[in-house]
């Protein structure tokens, strides 16, 4: 195998259609008799329904149809399941359209059908519905307490589930003879994840073969046809085609079955014409899975020798008014199981109580449960390191995993295989002139300069595997990944992946791994996603799975095809297979490289078959399925330099840092892409974005006048490098990257924010770390501290 | 984000869209449409009638120089007036704060005319109309007339434009002094939590005229007499810059959202007052 592509920084196939308006979204997807749905929603958060007035609406010329939830109850159309079970999980039906109770803001109670989309939304405001408005809940500690406004009458208190992990015994121990303990009441704040493709889908049912097509903004196509198919509509999964062509972001939340992609298969049959729904990004706002949203108390406990002894955690976490798909996992196995980080920590305990809030259902959103568990750890990491006045880069390299200590066993159950912490941390701070910048910040400090700076020496564990292990944690649901690799007759590939691409580039490095492996050029390879018709069964992408997983199925089954080729050449040249080498688009004999034969010829033969052995089998494809044997770990440092302006509160964010390991770099133009938007995103949960809601459970901050994403004047440029520790599993080496620099940033951030806030005798504040919560601080800090 | 049904107009002249507003009772002038379109999407307003003013851009778009003071048509976008040499030599304070208004796309739609008069409390413009002590020419069937700055703007989304009347032309008095526009974006809307204009010119070490306006703050942007009164005619220093600064919301309720209360608001006006000061002090 040459490597002509493999670790190049190629551009993108993929741009030009984006950043031209060529792109093929669902939206831009127009059948014939096309109809519209507009969705009448709920403007309370928790209201019981008296009654439903449709008769306005359905008199408004250019209304077809007005759907109500009991309509569809009747026709046998279910609630949209859980995919991951927990141990006394309480499971409240889910149905697309409520028939009793509005339990969010934003929850579907009616659906309108008409000829347009203006039409439909007029209509929906004619939709009469009177409430019963009662008391809601948005915060979690809040829906634990007694008295608070009950979600679901089957899950009392509001709570979900009750998990733990690790040794409370043990953990207890270690607390009580520890040197010293701190302890931080922690919030994770509520996130939006606001992709630039709001959600659609479009549903086209064929009266002719009763097949139904969705096309639908999906990370997981397959997913989504099995989970419709099967539990919610009660069709044949063979007679649901699943369509999820460009997709405009997801960051997690394109994973899930909505109750949008119900309504319209449901009304696509019902009047034999396609139904489209476009969410207005209002509807995103409201109705997009969030993320985060975790109240928690956490402990950390040392030696004498500043050795860290035990991890305490104690978790809320919001899950919004219903479970979705992967709900129950994200601040459990995605969560409690990352907290031991890079660090040496014998002892972990950690307890989640799953709570229903009168809110948006909160599932896996960038990160999902690693990003959590990482600023918890990280935070109270550096909040201990200040209080043993240690240094917090010396802390944590005092009590890094060791390089010789791998494979090594967490006490949360990862069994990390590989890792080296101490070089990505090195390489940072000699990229930050750590010394020099400590020295700045004291001088700073003279001057009425308030400079921060902040570590995260992170760990994030993904590609959930193997499939066996993760369904023993109670994932209904297997985590191999597919390929098929089909050659035509003239030597072109088309490469079938059960991955699929909403940002992520796989056209472009996917297709550098597989002409590498076939001595190929980049342009003869396809990279052929997103429609079960086409696709062997995939399970999608989301948790940084579909470098590790995706690409390994892929090599597997362009290994098989090479060994075909192997056959029809020695057949060929006369010569026996193992004589043979395959090098550079051609098999030629050992030592003999004027005996050659191209793949190209290769690929004729096996279409034609005419000169061709009598015992294989003609055409040139092969598929594989590639389960993991283990998670990949990928790990770094990343250093956030901030100046706080304490007249206004307002951080800049001056430098930041990164060194990632993400193993071998398929293409480093993308890592380096992830990367970016990766910290990008997790800097801003730290000084921006925050769902806000009122004491109504009303949604604050709905639309983008109030919710504040990152623009490019709100960060730096980034000093970003790597450093290499292959996953001794995959056959590539490689390991995740999609997530990593939004697990990492926001603790880094955070840590610097309130690194510069020390000389105020600030100890610690919550995110966001907006201006005004600066400013409050300051002004309550003791003023002595503040003077000088 | 669909609104709801309205009927389009598209006059082509200043007496056609007068009389259409005279007879369409609900209707809605509409120039950049940077404020109005995103509320009619929200379907938080809801016009009958549209009246789209895009074919009276060769009649109102323009930046004259009238000897005393500019003249600018009210449907000349911020990018024309940001750009324009003249208006960034002889009322600088105006070039300065409409380049703080959204992004480039934003500035060039949007018009100095639709933004004041829609007169979003948190919008920037107001804050340099009122510092440089511009006049408005104001149109109605009954003819011209023309409104002083600290008569124009009335509060919440209100101004002296009345119904049935047009704004057509903001007069900027030219300004050879000292002048900054200081602003603290909103991190999400970027619209102005405060911002404050200050021109202002030296005589000699002394602080000679100056005019001092707020906007974010309040219902309405305000001029801050008390900021003024405490710098005219002294001596300048930092010192007094800050003290005077202090003055910045003297009988002023401060507005509060989910992002700033009113303490915090508080503290921007004067904060931002303070290095506007110092800002237009250092440049006059």
């Amino acid at each position: 195998m040459g490597e002509k592509f493999f670790g190049k920084p190629i551009k993108r196939k993929e741009d030009p259609r984006f950043i031209t308006g060529a792109g093929n979204y669902v939206d831009d997807i127009t059948l014939q008799r096309q109809s519209y749905v507009a969705m009448v929603r709920s403007p309370h958060a928790h209201a019981t329904i008296k009654s439903i007035n449709v008769d306005k609406a359905k008199a408004h010329p250019g209304v077809i149809d007005v759907i109500l939830g009991q309509e569809m109850l009747d026709a046998g159309i279910g609630s949209i399941p859980v995919g991951w079970l927990l141990d006394g999980l309480k499971t409240p039906p889910h149905y697309a359209i409520t028939v009793d109770k509005a339990r969010h803001q934003g929850e579907i109670v009616a659906a309108v059908i008409a000829e347009d989309s203006y039409t439909a939304e007029d209509a929906a405001d004619l939709v009469e519905v009177v409430y019963d408005v009662h008391s809601a809940v948005a915060n979690p500690a809040k829906a634990l307490e007694g008295g608070a406004p009950q979600v679901h009458s089957d899950a009392p208190g509001n709570v979900t589930f009750n998990w733990q992990i690790g040794d409370k015994a043990a953990t207890d121990a270690a607390f009580a003879s520890a040197a010293k303990t701190v302890k931080l009441d922690l919030r994770n704040n509520r996130l939006i994840p606001n992709a630039i493709e709001p959600r659609a889908s479009l549903a086209d049912y064929n009266r002719g073969t009763q097949e139904y097509t969705l096309y639908t903004t999906s990370q997981n196509p397959h997913v989504h046809r099995l989970i419709i198919a099967a539990f919610v509509m009660g069709i044949p999964e063979n007679k649901l085609r699943v369509i999820s062509p460009d997709v405009g972001g997801g960051f997690g939340s394109k994973i899930f079955q909505y109750p949008e992609e119900i309504i319209v298969l449901y009304a696509s049959k019902k009047h034999k014409r396609p139904v489209k729904w476009n969410a207005k990004r209002s509807e995103s706002f409201l109705t997009d899975s969030h993320g985060r949203d975790h109240v928690t108390t956490a402990e950390l406990a040392v030696d004498a020798n500043a050795n860290i002894t035990g991890l305490r955690v104690k978790t809320a976490a919001n899950m919004g008014a219903y479970l979705t798909l992967f709900a129950p996992a994200v601040p459990t196995y995605l969560y409690g199981t990352l907290l031991a980080g890079t660090y040496r920590t014998p002892n972990i305990h950690c307890e989640v109580t799953g709570v229903f809030t009168h809110t948006t259902p909160v599932d896996a959103y960038r990160g999902a449960g690693r990003p959590e568990a990482t600023y918890l750890l990280e935070r109270i990491v550096s909040y201990m390191a200040q209080e043993l006045k240690m240094d917090p880069a010396e802390f944590r390299k005092k009590n890094f995993i060791g390089p010789d200590q791998f494979p090594y066993q967490t006490p949360v159950a990862l069994a990390y295989d590989s890792g080296n912490y101490v070089p990505a941390l090195e390489k940072a701070l000699a990229m930050a002139n750590y010394t020099k910048l400590r020295a700045d910040q004291a001088e700073g400090r003279k001057n009425g300069r308030y400079i921060g700076i902040g570590f995260s020496t992170y760990l994030e564990a993904c590609g959930l595997a193997p499939s066996a292990v993760v369904g023993s944690l109670g994932a209904q649901a297997g985590q191999w990944e597919s390929s098929l690799v089909r050659v035509a007759p003239t030597g072109k590939v088309e490469v079938f992946t059960g991955s699929h691409s909403h940002g992520q580039g796989h056209e472009t490095a996917f297709a550098q791994i597989v002409a590498d492996r076939l001595g190929v050029t980049m342009e003869d390879v396809e990279i052929v996603h997103g429609d079960t018709a086409k696709m062997p069964y995939g399970w999608g992408t989301y948790g940084s799975r579909s470098g590790p997983v995706g690409t390994s199925a892929i090599v597997k089954a362009v290994e098989k095809v090479v060994n075909k080729g192997q056959k029809i050449a020695a057949h060929l040249l006369e010569a026996r297979e193992e004589d043979l080498e395959f090098l550079e688009g051609k098999y030629q004999v050992k030592g003999s490289p004027d005996k050659a034969v191209s793949f190209g010829d290769i690929a004729l033969q096996a279409h034609l078959a005419h000169n061709y052995p009598a015992d294989l089998e003609p055409g040139l494809e092969a598929s594989a399925f590639y389960d993991p044997a283990n998670f990949v770990y990928p790990f770094g440092t990343h250093i956030a330099v901030v100046e706080v302006f304490p007249d206004t509160g307002k951080v800049e964010i001056l430098r930041y840092i990164a060194v990632d390991d993400c193993g071998p770099q398929i293409n480093p133009l993308i890592v380096q892409g992830q990367v970016h938007g990766g910290i990008a995103q997790g800097a801003a949960q730290a000084l921006f974005e925050n769902a806000l809601y009122d004491d109504n459970a009303q949604l604050l901050s709905s639309s983008f006048m109030e919710y504040a994403l990152p623009r490019a004047d709100s960060l730096p440029s980034f000093e970003i490098d790597h450093t290499i520790t292959p996953s001794p599993h995959n056959p590539l080496g490689v390991k995740g990257i999609g997530e990593a620099g939004c697990i990492a940033s926001t603790a880094a951030v955070a840590n610097a924010v309130n690194d510069a806030l020390e000389p105020f005798g600030i100890r610690h504040l919550d995110m966001p770390l907006s201006p005004p919560r600066i400013w409050k601080a300051i002004q309550d800090a003791v003023p002595a501290q503040a003077a000088d | 984000m669909y609104p709801a049904k309205f009927t389009y107009h598209a006059p082509w002249s200043v007496e056609e869209a007068i009389t259409l507003m005279n007879e369409n009772e609900d209707s809605k002038l509409i120039a950049g449409g940077h404020s109005l379109l995103p509320t009619m999407k929200m379907r938080l307003a809801t016009p009958a009638h549209l009246i789209d003013m895009k074919n009276l851009r060769s009649l109102l778009s323009y930046i004259h120089d009238k000897g005393d003071h500019i003249a600018i048509g009210s449907l000349t976008t911020y990018h024309q007036i940001e750009s324009s040499s003249l208006v960034k030599q002889a009322a600088a304070i105006l070039a300065q704060t409409v380049s703080e208004v959204g992004d480039m796309q934003v500035r060039n739609m949007g018009t100095l005319g639709g933004s004041i008069a829609h007169a979003d409390p948190a919008g920037d413009p107001p804050a340099a109309i009122l510092a440089s002590n511009a006049t408005m020419v104001i149109q109605s069937s009954g003819g011209e007339r023309t409104v002083a700055a600290s008569d124009f703007f009335q509060g919440f989304f209100e101004t002296a434009v009345g119904a049935g009347e047009i704004l057509k032309e903001i007069r900027v008095p030219k300004f050879s002094g000292g002048s900054s526009y200081q602003k603290f974006k909103h991190p999400a809307s970027g619209y102005a939590v405060a911002g404050v204009a200050v021109c202002l010119t030296k005589n000699g070490g002394n602080i000679g005229g100056v005019s001092v306006s707020v906007t974010g703050v309040s219902d309405g942007a305000y001029r801050a007499n008390g900021v003024e009164a405490a710098l005219t005619g002294q001596a300048f220093s930092e010192a007094l810059a800050a003290s005077a600064a202090a003055h910045a919301i003297d009988g002023i309720d401060a507005l509060e959202d989910p992002f700033a209360d009113a303490a915090y608001r508080g503290q921007l006006a004067k904060t931002l007052a303070k290095r506007a000061i110092i800002a237009a002090w250092n440049n006059a």
